[in-house]
């Protein structure tokens, strides 16, 4: 299973990907940290058969709030944040890989509930209660462990 | 988007967020029958501030620092600093220094130009709304862009250490430098790029293209010998033929109150045009003959005035940057030290370079320490904004019948040839309609 934690450590609660990668690893779980930039996403799970995604969203819940998807159900058309760029999203990335049949075998996304988004700051308090739920739930859920040292 | 009617008749048409762009900006066009009372290229990307955290520095760390303005043309960024701080330096670097450079500038231009074009722009002429749309229906193309993409990126990665932000550039040369070895990994991919961008310029040129023409004032560099990247005088179609450091006396930026990037104007003669079609026009000749040829067959010659058409002449860059970069390769001897070292002195030195998007102006001040006192970056859509703006109000008034949806998504066509980079420019867009 390769976990892709997803993330801006420069824009508050956007770093919800890479603290969850940062407590995986202190929990002997093999993670990657990424920019959730999409077209490098479809190279980064290029091979793999099951892949396990991190970021932050907004959905209107509380934050730090946790959402699982099966983000080959359904489109996640509307769960990216507002904006625009040269890049593509994480939303934008399945969606083009359903559409190029680029796409592992299976793909679960933990978004944390994200508010704060402003450049240099730190994340939220609520935020950080997420970070540590999705990290315990992707252990729950079996991903692989390092040999112990 | 959004339409508004207002009591008089005139019409708003608002776009909120501009899209397939870098950053966040909107374009407001304002309507009264069919002329055109106002237009707005909004950048509300807020201040990005690189120029005041210069200052204090060092100047070793300025191509870290720099490189971070921008995710898709980093090396740009790179390259301008390191060649104004080395002008202040007094540092010649070695020749393969000088061939690396341009190598990994080729790596940006090929990820770069092959995102925008089929990736970004493409979708706007085939009529799809992105390009998740457009790869059910051109699957195969979509597949080579994202080839494409990787090659670039992967030029980059030999020479810059990582893909995005490169870690290897430095003042006087590189921290390292590849072995010939490491090199001729990358010819294969590169040689089926190039093969792929001639096919995919035929491509693109077969695009149906708005018949719009400016009178533009074109500024790109201009370099004896080869196509512009690195070095070169700057240089217009009216009559600009100056030394880099001469950049202040002849452009001026201003603060416009619509915008959180500095507009960029020739102080005699106002707007001008920086980018591809800009570096076509003035550099032609210089291109290899592969290139020329493909831009012949594709309908593009200089002097090409149409802004649509600039996604054939990106094409023809593309060919470009793949030739020239199996070139330098073949050419490729490693340097005998990956560096210069330099005594540090005060001064000041100015540098352009090519970026994707065209010149990318830097000025750096340092002092005894190499501690650098001010610093100034002109990016190349800061130096568009204006000319973008001109576009919207001399094309809008040939879409005056259309549906406002119609008019929004051709005016955002219009943004697009630019391949605006707002978060480079605030050191930009949301597209905002109103008609």
């Amino acid at each position: 299973m390769l976990v892709l934690c997803c993330g801006n450590p420069d824009r508050g609660d956007d770093a919800a990907g890479l603290l969850v990668a940062r407590r995986l690893r202190k929990l002997g779980i093999d993670c990657l940290e990424h920019s959730g930039e999409g077209l490098s996403l479809l190279e980064a799970w290029q091979g793999a058969d099951e892949v396990v995604l991190v970021d932050a969203v907004v959905t209107g819940r509380p934050a730090g709030a946790v959402s699982v998807w099966d983000a080959l159900a359904a489109p996640l058309a509307g769960w990216p944040l507002p904006g625009s760029s040269h890049a593509l999203g994480l939303a934008e990335a399945v969606a083009l890989g359903r559409v190029l049949g680029r796409l592992p075998r299976r793909v679960t996304l933990y978004g944390i509930e994200a508010r704060r988004f402003e450049l240099g700051k730190r994340p939220g308090r609520a935020l950080l209660r997420g970070v540590v739920e999705v990290a315990k739930r992707i252990r729950a859920d079996g991903a692989d462990r390092r040999p112990p040292v | 988007m959004s339409a508004k009617v207002g009591r008089n008749g005139s019409r708003s048409i608002k776009v909120d967020y501009l899209t397939r762009v870098e950053g966040e900006g909107s374009i407001l066009v304002k309507l009264k029958g069919d002329q055109v009372q106002d237009v707005q290229l909004r950048i509300f990307e807020p201040p990005r501030l690189f120029e005041a955290f210069l200052r204090g520095r060092h100047y070793l760390e300025t191509p870290d620092i720099v490189a971070r303005i921008c995710g898709i043309c980093p090396v740009a960024y790179q390259m301008s600093a390191v060649h104004a701080l080395e002008r202040i330096l007094g540092i010649t670097v070695d020749p393969a220094v000088r061939l690396l450079r341009r190598l990994l500038y080729c790596g940006e231009w090929i990820e770069s130009h092959a995102l925008h074009i089929f990736l970004l722009h493409a979708p706007d002429f085939l009529g799809y709304p992105d390009v998740i749309s457009m790869a059910a229906g051109h699957r195969e193309l979509v597949e080579q862009a994202l080839r494409l993409k990787k090659i670039g990126n992967r030029v980059m990665t030999v020479l810059g250490g990582r893909e995005i932000h490169p870690i290897s550039v430095t003042v006087g040369g590189f921290h390292k430098v590849p072995a010939k070895a490491d090199l001729r990994v990358l010819v294969d991919e590169l040689a089926w790029a190039r093969d792929t961008s001639v096919a995919a310029a035929r491509i693109v040129a077969g695009l149906e293209f708005p018949d719009f023409k400016q009178d533009y004032e074109f500024v790109a560099l201009s370099h004896p010998e080869e196509y512009p990247l690195n070095e070169g005088r700057l240089v217009s179609n009216k009559g600009l033929d100056i030394e880099v450091a001469e950049y202040g006396e002849q452009f001026v930026e201003q603060h416009v109150k619509h915008s959180n990037a500095l507009h960029s104007r020739l102080r005699e003669r106002g707007a001008y045009l920086v980018g591809p079609l800009a570096r076509f026009n003035l550099n032609f000749d210089k291109l290899p003959e592969t290139a020329q040829q493909v831009a012949g067959e594709c309908g593009v010659t200089p002097p090409c005035r149409n802004p649509f058409r600039g996604i054939v002449v990106r094409a023809v860059e593309l060919v470009f940057a793949c030739e020239e970069a199996l070139r330098l390769i073949a050419q490729y001897e490693a340097p005998a030290a990956p560096r210069v070292l330099a005594h540090v002195c005060p001064g000041v030195g100015h540098a352009a370079t090519e970026a994707p998007r065209g010149v990318l102006y830097h000025r750096y001040e340092i002092d005894e320490r190499g501690l650098i006192l001010n610093a100034q970056i002109v990016p190349p859509t800061a130096q568009n904004q204006k000319r973008i703006e001109d576009d919207l109000w001399h094309y809008v008034p040939q879409l005056t019948g259309l549906p406002v949806e119609t008019i929004t998504a051709k005016c955002e066509q219009a943004v697009r040839n630019y391949d605006p980079c707002i978060s480079c420019a605030t050191h930009f867009v949301k597209v905002q309609r109103v008609g």
